[in-house]
């Protein structure tokens, strides 16, 4: 259980060269001779995010001359791994990995490079009496911990787990589809969405309501027809409001719920995985495949402007002027740059102008890293810290989670926030020197919008505030920490380049999601500049280091490129 | 009563699983904790310590040992240099494999032979007038294998020589006050060692490695984790792979060394004058091209696999449990062509993967055949792709 974030290219390059991992050398070096050269691609992706990653392998491995810019000194946009101390290696936004598409494993041959999903052998949730609940790999110890805190709630896990799988099934293969257009008369479109329509029907209808019940309410109604233990509901419903301005019992967190129930580890749903030196080790193995398919990677390359003539997308121009000329230009930037910076809006129709301009990001969500001296403690557990080899979820109610989003409903960061920490040196010995932890903690709330303050004026008195809660549930942990690494909302704003620091490239609320995402109209990656895409994760499935909208995208522009007749080199599919 | 190694003070203390089996008598621990996918992620990712205390050892030493040997394994041991090791396997004078070991050649004319199983007898037979002496010392030395790509650093803390120590090299060494071998060893396709230690100073051994291993993610490792590595290393296990021809009942039960994959032991046959056991009949093999199969390495299509659970109405299971038993392998018409003998869900590989036989024709890379397993209680045939072993063969293996 657990959550993610997402791409999008990035900010102010830094001259940390941050390479030389214990995973051997970092191979992005082939940046192209800007001076001289070529400077004609068949397709140039703007962020070196994972879904820009994603997209410019696919379409390098069908053939095209691909160029990926990326504006920081290192790829992955906020699935990075820093070397923040020496020897100490920070996942310093995303860190974990689930929803990744299993096909993109699979087509782009990640395993040759280096893929590498470590398993989280345990999720351990502290609760505030000093007890808690201790999940692992042992399903009938699992049970048994459960009935622990109520002996009703250890069938009926079973029966939740079940109910909710028949939904994973059936909602699945979304994921991995182009949505369709409700709104074109093409023939194709209307097979699609009869396809789509015979689909549901020959579901049972209990599926099809529990779907519903969890796409569009709330997370707490529905684990409140499950369970009465409230560290077991304050562990699910958890899920439900990672990188979202909702809480637990607000309609719609049922439907971020349902997306980290999603994820699955080697086909396990709703298991997470560390990946080998953090979520920057994974975009670096999708980096290593982009290159082996053929696609340039250019970085400290920040992209000013799309080129486009003639409403055609030719190029793109760098802050510094340079020009790289394509007759595709994939944006995998968030939907308000792709469409309100990276283009003139003048250029675009009025409706989608107003509809990304009404798109919520509102980012909730903060990074506190630390640097540890030791694996903290719990006194229940005494001198154990096997159970930090998974996450450590300190949200032990959904009284807690919603309190702490009351204190975001009127602008302000929680109190006691909602935690999920991760101390992957726990289990990879290449984050941190032996006996020293590097531990991750995904805050909420933090809401970009802060009444009469700042994040600039906050930023210290809220990790204060983070620290205290940790204090609170590990005593002695303030003694252990060696640094602290605050990343705010406009931390990641600034860092990134995820507007509003929302980590989804766009909330997941229910009218911004799949048909709608990111406009109505247009969620199938095309935008109305012809050879204009976007890619981000923005476009449907969303965020959360998924890769399916580099992946989709790449799909479309193929199969565009196909029907153009043009090139023969290119295959229809990306998933050839 | 069953024996227990000389670490078992210390595997007890660490097995909180109470999951053991029997290994050649002895007890040996399946899995310490909740989860062996989590030992076998040390292995990958940190290192895994495992107990190889019950394989057989035999020294073999005397005046006429390296010819003794030369004749009676496949592999040249004259091409074993004193302070390496090589795996090799022993023949019958049909080609048909009895076993598989590693040699060490501690002197010119002093080695240690690993085994499975028991073959004192079987080599003892063999000496005839040869001056040499073999004796029986499974139990006067205990084994740590350390294996993953940490295993370095951690040992060379302890143990200096092994910085440099080449693939299948050995040296001597101190850990723990004790004095011990180290060979450049083991059974997982990775970078790994073992530590032969007497057995009374085994413990010694085991709490230096695990002091040393402190903070870097490094596990006990139980018999199943060992078995998910060595799979994918396409490492064969005697009784699940292939039988000893010795005990074989009939010819469909033996493999040759050809058969096996394991011809590389014999590439050089041609500038190799030896008599050894089985020479006549490997070269009778390859020239008549009368290998019956060969063992090589399936993957499946993926989705292919998850198409026939999803069609079932299921949830493609990908469990990394192995399967050591038979499954069989057939063409699209479903003329059975051979048969899986280990298979399994690999992490590392994110596939199906199986060791598996096939007709010489059909041994080739990249050729399709099809893997019968059962869908909601009936057989479905998954299409798999012949695929060249090891098929997880990190670089630091050798390196």
């Amino acid at each position: 259980m657990a959550k993610t974030k997402t791409p999008a290219p990035a900010a102010r390059p830094a001259s940390n060269g941050s390479s030389g991992s214990a995973n051997g050398t970092d191979p992005i070096t082939n940046l192209p001779d800007r001076r001289a050269g070529e400077r004609t691609y068949d397709a140039i992706v703007i962020g070196g995010g994972h879904n820009g990653l994603v997209n410019g392998a696919y379409l390098a491995k069908n053939g095209l001359k691909t160029l990926i810019l990326e504006r920081r000194h290192l790829v992955g946009g906020a699935a990075i791994t820093e070397e923040l101390r020496p020897g100490f290696w920070f996942t310093t936004f995303s860190y974990a990995l689930s929803l990744l598409r299993p096909e993109i494993i699979h087509d782009l041959e990640l395993t040759k490079h280096g893929f590498m999903p470590l398993l989280m052998p345990s999720t351990f949730a502290p609760m505030e009496n000093g007890d808690y609940l201790l999940l692992g790999q042992d399903h009938g110890e699992n049970l048994r911990e459960i009935a622990r805190h109520s002996r009703h709630d250890a069938d009926a896990y079973e029966a939740f787990n079940h109910d909710v799988l028949r939904v994973c099934r059936a909602i699945k293969p979304l994921l991995d589809q182009v949505p369709p257009d409700i709104f074109s008369t093409d023939p194709e479109e209307l097979i699609a969405l009869a396809t789509l329509g015979s689909r549901f029907q020959s579901m049972d209808r209990k599926v099809v309501h529990d779907a519903v019940r969890l796409l569009t309410g709330s997370a707490a109604d529905f684990l409140d027809d499950y369970f009465e233990s409230e560290i077991l509901k304050g562990y699910l419903a958890s899920s439900s409001i990672i990188g979202t301005k909702v809480g637990p019992y607000s309609q719609g967190s049922g439907l971020v719920l349902l997306y980290h129930l999603l994820g699955e580890h080697d086909g396990e749903f709703g298991s997470w995985a560390f990946h080998k030196q953090g979520n920057g080790g994974f975009t670096k193995v999708l980096a290593r495949a982009a290159q082996a398919f053929g696609a340039e990677i250019a970085l400290e390359s920040p992209v000013e402007r799309v080129i486009t003539k003639d409403g055609r997308a030719t190029g793109v121009a760098l802050i510094d002027g340079t020009e790289f000329h394509a007759p595709v230009v994939v944006s995998a930037l968030d939907p308000r740059r792709t469409f309100l910076e990276l283009v003139d809006p003048r250029e675009l129709p009025t409706d989608l102008v107003d509809a990304i301009e009404r798109f919520r990001f509102q980012g909730t969500s903060a990074k506190v890293n630390f640097a540890l001296d030791g694996a903290p403690r719990y006194p229940a557990l005494g001198d154990r810290t096997d159970q930090f080899r998974g996450f450590t979820n300190i949200g032990p109610s959904m009284e807690y989670l919603e309190r702490a989003y009351d204190d975001a409903k009127y602008g302000w960061y929680s109190k006691r926030p909602y935690i999920d920490g991760a101390i992957q040196s726990t289990i990879d010995p290449d984050m941190a020197p032996p006996g020293k932890h590097v531990m991750s903690t995904f805050i909420q709330y933090a809401p970009y919008h802060l009444k009469g303050s700042d994040w600039d004026a906050e930023k210290e008195r809220f990790g204060d505030t983070v620290q205290a809660t940790l204090e609170s549930f590990f005593p002695g942990f303030g003694d252990l920490v060696l640094q602290r690494e605050i990343r705010t909302p406009l931390d990641i704003e600034r860092t990134v380049g995820l507007s509003e620091g929302n980590i989804f490239g766009g909330e997941f609320l229910a009218p911004q999601m799949w048909l709608f995402r990111p406009a109505p109209g247009w969620s199938q990656y095309r935008t109305p500049i012809d050879g204009y895409y976007q890619c981000g994760s923005g476009t449907h499935p969303g965020g959360c280091v998924m890769g399916a909208p580099g992946k989709l995208a790449a799909g479309q522009i193929l199969k565009d490129r196909a029907r153009r007749g043009s090139t023969a080199r290119t295959k229809v599919g990306a998933g050839a | 009563m069953i024996r227990t190694t000389p670490f078992h003070e210390r595997t007890a203390a660490a097995n909180v699983s109470g999951l053991w089996e029997h290994w050649s008598g002895y007890l040996v621990a399946r899995k310490y904790d909740q989860s062996e996918k989590f030992e076998y992620f040390a292995i990958r990712n940190s290192a895994g310590l495992f107990d190889s205390s019950p394989l057989y050892k035999y020294r073999i030493h005397g005046p006429d040992a390296e010819a003794f040997l030369a004749g009676a394994l496949a592999r040249d041991v004259r091409t074993c240099a004193v302070g390496h090791g090589q795996y090799t396997a022993w023949l019958d004078d049909r080609g048909y494999v009895v076993e598989d070991g590693v040699i060490f050649r501690n002197a010119v004319d002093d080695y240690l032979l690993t085994s499975a199983e028991p073959n004192f007898a079987y080599f003892d037979a063999l000496i005839g007038r040869a001056r040499v002496t073999i004796e029986d010392v499974s139990e006067a030395s205990a084994v740590l294998s350390i294996q993953g790509p940490k295993s370095r650093e951690i040992l060379a803390c302890l143990a200096p020589e092994v910085a440099g120590l080449p693939y299948f090299g050995l040296t001597a060494a101190t850990i723990g006050g004790a004095d011990v071998t180290i060979s450049r060893t083991g059974f997982t396709g990775d970078l790994g060692y073992e530590i032969w230690v007497p057995g009374d100073q085994a413990l010694a051994v085991w709490d230096a490695v695990t002091e040393a291993s402190e903070g870097r993610g490094v596990l006990p490792i139980g018999s199943i984790a060992l078995d998910m590595a060595r799979i994918e290393a396409g490492l064969l296990l005697l009784d699940v792979d292939f039988q000893s021809s010795r005990f074989a009942w009939t010819d469909a039960h033996r493999s040759t060394l050809i058969e096996l994959g394991l011809g590389w032991m014999v590439r050089d046959l041609a500038a190799d004058g030896r008599a050894f056991i089985g020479r006549a009949a490997i070269e009778r093999e390859l020239r008549d091209r009368t290998s019956r199969w060969k063992l090589t390495g399936l993957v499946f299509d993926w989705r292919d696999y998850d198409r026939h659970f999803d069609e079932a109405g299921l949830i493609p299971p990908k469990d990394h449990t192995p399967i050591d038993a038979e499954y069989y392998i057939y063409d699209d018409s479903g003329n059975q062509l051979g048969y899986a003998t280990s298979q399994m869900y690999s992490p590392m590989l994110q596939r199906h993967i199986a060791l598996a036989r096939v007709p010489l024709d059909l041994a080739k890379p990249g050729t399709r055949v099809k893997m019968e397993l059962a869908v909601s209680h009936r057989y479905e045939y998954f299409d798999a792709v012949v695929t060249r072993l090891p098929l997880y063969n990190p670089d630091r293996r050798t390196a």
